[in-house]
């Protein structure tokens, strides 16, 4: 049996080296360069969540935390039936994933394995819309689809075929979203793409497997990666999306991005608003968090 | 057989190609047709072209405060998301420690996030601490965004580096500011200035989160939103153009600059 002091001693000896351990591991090269942007993202994007759950549970229609807590808001979310803004949102950012994949896969193919050198040319020339700010693009699409406007303006003075305008209508958002999102699905999808061996597609070639075994054998499997990022990416951004139902949408639809804006400007009701950005945040979190856990961004990324 | 018909796959790829490149440039096209019509209100065909509003757009004060203000948050983000993101590519790429796993998801959370909704937990987080939002708030709602990108951007880069270089260079009895100095940057060097490209670029043109962070002050993307939401003016589409050729030149100016630089690296 071992005596009190030299349990004392051993237990001293067992702190001092985990604080030698700890010292170790804080004065890593890594651990000194990450410092900065963690601090950033902690002050920056996880307090403000924490500050909106904590709004969340405040009674409706408060300004500060001096009261006690409560699931009001959340009730509220469910009898009011805001609900059917998540469903909207929901139910558009499913349409706008399944269609981004189905026009990007082949796009990304052909960049990833066929057109060689015209690939970076055609990066370049897809990159840049991004850097234009969105509303500026769908204001575009605006002045494509209005009464008078590019498409209908020319069909009925050069053909003379009148048409009703499609804008501020359910598929106006679906394209806006699409167009929109699209560098988001392709560009991750493409990586995925070139991710699988050239070798090993043709060796089942040569083994005799059809086209289509290849793709779904093969190709499919070995691209998941990517294509999960850029199906989740899509998804998550056009779930949070306020510009395209907006401009392109007029009131045709509601979606959760509208209403947690409409509560914290016109509605002056921020623990509402609170709540509804926690669904989201929970919906979306669980998500990313889930395909995270799946990827090796080393692999992803190119690390040797 | 088996290549003509891989040939023909090769070829409506490329037509397929071709069709979403007019779609990306479709509505970029109409807000160009539109900057150069004389009338108060769009209609297609234009019946007059002139250039009027541009002209109105170079003198109007409203434009160039808007413009000063945008510029301002994105050469100030551009800087200090450059640093933050130099390091923390430097982290996330270069060198093994344990947690790295981890950082590098951390890293890519602000990204896979919806911008609004940031924008407004933000908003919320700021005035609990009793911080009025102005533009300089705005930069602080940029980084949380951008320096994660950048330093994504940038990682590419630094995972070709060989840590043997740096290792050479303190063997040879470099200092470790002069190794950094003479080996690390000169070498990650296109990464930090795609970096800082695409730092400057995405916020000059951000939109969401400048929406709910510049309290007063207002930058081009929000007040041309103000303006298509009511009190249309034509100078929407004239501004809109403007920035986007902006936008162009210093995207095509960056590119080039690389392109040159790594022509003459490799003579």
């Amino acid at each position: 049996m071992a005596s009190p002091a030299a349990e004392l001693e051993s237990r001293a000896v067992e702190s001092s080296s985990r604080w030698a351990e700890f010292r170790a591991w804080i004065t890593q090269p890594g651990v000194l360069c990450s410092t900065p942007v963690l601090l950033l993202l902690l002050i920056g994007f996880l307090a403000p969540l924490l500050v909106v759950v904590g709004y969340s549970l405040m009674p409706p229609r408060t300004f500060d935390f001096g009261h006690v807590p409560t699931l009001e808001n959340f009730i509220s979310i469910v009898n009011e039936s805001y609900y059917r803004s998540f469903l909207w949102a929901f139910g558009l950012a499913c349409i706008t994933v399944v269609l981004l994949l189905i026009i990007c896969y082949p796009l990304a193919y052909g960049m990833a394995k066929l057109f060689g050198h015209w690939a970076h040319l055609l990066t370049l020339l897809l990159v840049i819309p991004l850097f234009v700010s969105e509303n500026i693009r769908l204001f575009g699409w605006v002045l494509f689809l209005i009464k008078r406007g590019v498409l209908l303006g020319a069909l009925e003075s050069w053909f003379g075929i009148g048409a009703d305008s499609m804008l501020y209508s359910v598929p106006a958002i679906v394209l806006g979203l699409v167009y929109v999102y699209l560098p988001f699905t392709l560009f991750p999808v493409m990586l995925g793409i070139s991710m699988v061996p050239r070798d090993v597609t043709e060796a089942a070639r040569d083994l005799g497997a059809s086209r289509w075994q290849v793709f779904r054998e093969i190709e499919l499997p070995l691209a998941m990666p990517g294509i999960l990022i850029g199906a989740m990416l899509t998804f998550v951004l056009s779930l949070g999306s306020l510009a395209e139902s907006k401009i392109l949408g007029g009131q045709a639809v509601i979606m959760i991005a509208d209403d947690i804006e409409t509560a914290f400007t016109f509605g002056q009701n921020w623990p509402l608003g609170s709540a509804l950005s926690v669904l989201l945040i929970l919906l979306v979190g669980s998500l990313v968090l889930y395909v995270l856990r799946r990827l090796d961004l080393d692999e992803i990324l190119g690390r040797r | 057989m088996n290549r003509s018909s891989s040939k023909l796959t090769r070829n409506l790829i490329a037509l397929w190609a071709a069709c979403i490149l007019v779609f990306m440039y479709l509505p970029l096209a109409c807000v160009a047709l539109a900057s150069f019509s004389k009338n108060r209100y769009f209609r297609f065909p234009i019946p007059k072209y002139d250039t009027v509003w541009y002209s109105k757009a170079f003198d109007s004060l409203t434009v160039q405060g808007l413009f000063e203000t945008s510029l301002s948050i994105a050469l100030l983000v551009t800087a200090i998301s450059v640093v933050l993101a130099f390091f923390g590519s430097l982290a996330f790429a270069r060198f093994d420690w344990r947690g790295r796993k981890v950082f590098q998801k951390i890293i890519l959370l602000p990204i896979f996030f919806p911008q609004a909704v940031l924008g407004l937990a933000l908003l919320l987080w700021l005035s609990s601490i009793g911080i009025i939002p102005d533009w300089r708030t705005a930069v602080f709602a940029h980084l949380i965004w951008i320096v994660p990108i950048a330093t994504l951007v940038m990682s590419i880069q630094a995972y070709s580096f060989d840590p043997a270089l740096e290792e050479a260079a303190f063997d040879l009895g470099a200092t470790r500011w002069q190794t950094f100095r003479e080996v690390t940057i000169p070498i990650l060097w296109p990464g930090i200035f795609s970096g800082a490209l695409f730092s400057f670029l995405l916020s000059w043109g951000n939109f969401p989160l400048s929406l709910f962070t510049t309290g007063a002050d207002q930058t081009i993307p929000e007040w041309l939103y103000a303006k298509m939401v009511s009190g249309y003016t034509p100078l929407v589409p004239t501004l809109g153009a403007l920035t986007t050729l902006g936008a162009a030149l210093v995207l095509l100016g960056g590119y080039a600059i690389i392109v040159f630089s790594r022509g003459k690296g490799a003579k």
